[in-house]
């Protein structure tokens, strides 16, 4: 016995992934920031193995060197800090830590609160109301206070920090579980899954987990760019990375103290954090726009509507 | 109505105790006050009466017994660094954060109503392509770097604005603006959204034909069926607002909640540690109770 499979998959796959790029190159904000968020990947990933030693390479020759001169390599275009580290190699070498944090942070939070969601939306024992509870008074109270107090007991290192981003994020994850899990598990699936024996830990993982993951995933994307501005405030007030680690928060905390002096020790990191979680923005907007039948064809007029 | 409230709030004050039993335990951990009290050369009698007089060498479940007890007969401890009650010093300072976030919030929720309604008057338009990067950028920049390009511009470079304190009305500036920004770009957004499918609904299209006037459709007819939404995020945002209140009063150096929090986590003032939280949790509670209500208020179909 054969069971034809037809070959959907190969076929579509191209012509989705063409119909989209055509959507990016007709908006230009959008193409913008997939651009910039694919030179900071790449930077991440690649930089650090490029301009590491730069980074951490004190020059006393370089002191405070104003950006945009050219006499010295170009790493250091865009000035250097007071111990003359060339801004624009740490940019690059901060970039590594500022992503890696924040998608660990991300990650985690979604494991966690997606777990702790469908385990409190398909039960209705006393632990579901204790779960709901919790992510009530994490969510009812501001983040940042919150990570604080936690950061300061545990001490601040890059562990936890992730995890007290990954805590503070978790009830957005949790609710949009527990909702969905809410309204699947009535579903006809489900109760064939139960009435032929199915354990709930089976009926979770394998046919309601599935359903959830692409929603979860959709809010880890939008939720980057708050876990980096999180992440950045508490490394500028001190209670996030610690050196010789830094990412850009910590960056923009060095240069405070030189602002009368040397302006651009603070400001090159701080404009990198804000074009990064802009661009992050502009193209979740995008995708929510292409995503939606009835806002899409806004993007097929566009050319048309600007003129 | 009033059993709704009832309802509320006892979840809330479960809320708070939550809250509360969590962070004394954490602050606990953070180590021995006296050690930063006490001379270094402090004898160890001198550091166990000093403990025995805050009562910090019971254990710590204990401790945190007899704090609710205080609690109840309104003692909420005395801050170890200012030697005076705790909630004195938390509630000297809530009202100079709840000015700053006031006017932030109001302004911001008014500037966006009107900015996101012209927008979504005329999609697709010059106006609404500006408001659309324009509250994205509000949205995405870190408020820290915002305050200090400020500082560094206005302070700094031409000198108009001071760079931090209070007293004058041109010290509210900077710290206002800043605040702003992200409850802004996040609420041009929700106005406009919501507007855009109000304009689009039958009853509008009624209204035009009448031949009622634009401006009367946009603020008179779409404006009052989308306003819900938005005041559901106008609220979550006054919650984050003390987020950017930490960090706009350490860097403009205003004598709020936010600051007085840093100040006490650091200086292991665990009492006034204890009183900001309460302080803060309970004005959080209390706000989203009142945001329930206004629900009540704007649409009458909501019932308690």
């Amino acid at each position: 016995m054969t069971i034809l499979v037809p070959d959907t998959k190969s076929t579509a796959a191209p012509g989705t992934a063409r119909v989209l790029l055509a959507y990016l190159k007709r908006d230009r904000l959008a193409l913008a920031a997939a651009v910039f968020l694919a030179l900071f990947v790449l930077a991440a990933i690649l930089g650090p193995w490029l301009v590491g030693d730069a980074a951490s390479q004190l020059g006393l020759r370089q002191r405070n060197l104003a950006p945009f001169s050219l006499e010295q390599s170009w790493l250091y275009f865009l000035g250097a800090d007071t111990l003359g580290r060339p801004i624009l190699a740490r940019l690059i070498v901060g970039a590594q830590n500022t992503l890696g944090i924040a998608a660990a942070a991300v990650f985690s939070s979604m494991l966690i609160g997606g777990a702790l969601g469908l385990v409190a939306g398909y039960s209705e024992r006393w632990y579901s109301q204790l779960i709901l509870r919790l992510a009530d008074v994490i969510m009812s109270f501001p983040s940042l206070l919150l990570a604080l107090i936690v950061l300061y007991t545990l001490g601040p290192s890059i562990a936890n920090l992730v995890i007290v981003l990954a805590i503070t994020r978790m009830p957005v994850y949790l609710r949009t579980a527990r909702a969905e899990v809410l309204e699947l598990r009535e579903r006809m699936f489900v109760s064939a899954a139960r009435s032929m024996g199915a354990k709930p830990a089976r009926i979770i993982l394998r046919h309601i987990a599935p359903l959830v993951l692409p929603t979860l995933v959709t809010i880890s994307a939008i939720d980057f760019a708050t876990v980096i501005l999180s992440e950045s405030a508490l490394s500028f007030l001190g209670l996030g990375i610690q050196p010789p680690d830094f990412t850009w928060g910590a960056m923009v905390a060095n240069g405070r103290g030189y602002l009368s002096t040397a302006w651009w020790i603070a400001f090159w990191p701080g404009l990198a954090i804000m074009l990064t979680t802009l661009s992050l923005n502009i193209l979740s907007n995008w995708a929510r726009t292409v995503a939606d039948p009835q806002q899409r064809w806004r993007l097929q007029t566009l050319r048309k509507a600007a003129r | 109505m009033f059993s709704y409230i009832g309802r509320r709030a006892s979840h809330s004050i479960l809320s708070v105790i939550g809250l509360l039993a969590l962070v004394f335990f954490l602050t606990r951990l953070t180590g021995d006050p006296s050690a930063l009290y006490l001379p270094l050369d402090a004898t160890a009698e001198a550091r166990a009466a000093f403990a025995r007089l805050n009562g910090l060498d019971q254990p710590v479940h204990w401790q945190f017994a007899e704090y609710l007890k205080d609690l109840l007969q309104l003692d909420f401890g005395q801050s170890l660094r200012q030697n005076r009650s705790a909630i004195e010093v938390a509630l000297q300072a809530f009202p100079e954060t709840l000015k700053l976030a006031f006017v932030a919030i109001t302004l911001s929720t008014a500037l966006a109503i009107l900015v996101g309604s012209l927008a979504a008057a005329r999609p697709g338009s010059l106006f609404d392509r500006i408001a659309s990067v324009a509250s994205l950028a509000g949205a995405s920049a870190p408020d820290f770097w915002v305050a200090i390009v400020g500082i560094l511009v206005f302070a700094v470079g031409l000198e108009l604005l001071p760079t931090s304190g209070t007293g004058s009305w041109a010290h509210w500036i900077m710290p206002i603006f800043v605040l702003m920004l992200r409850p802004f770009g996040l609420l041009v957004q929700v106005v406009r959204g919501t507007m855009l499918s109000a304009l689009a609904s039958p009853y509008i299209k009624t209204a035009r034909a009448k031949g009622v006037r634009r401006t009367k459709i946009i603020f008179g007819h779409a404006l009052r069926n989308s306003l819900l939404p938005v005041v559901t995020v106008a609220g979550d945002l006054a919650t984050s607002l003390v987020n950017g209140a930490v960090v706009v009063e350490s860097i403009f150096g205003w004598p709020g909640i936010g600051k007085l929090m840093i100040d006490a986590i650091i200086q292991r003032d665990f009492a006034v540690v204890q009183s900001t939280i309460l302080v803060t949790a309970t004005a959080i509670f209390i706000l989203n109770i009142a945001i329930d209500l206004l629900y009540a208020f704007l649409d009458p179909r909501i019932r308690y």
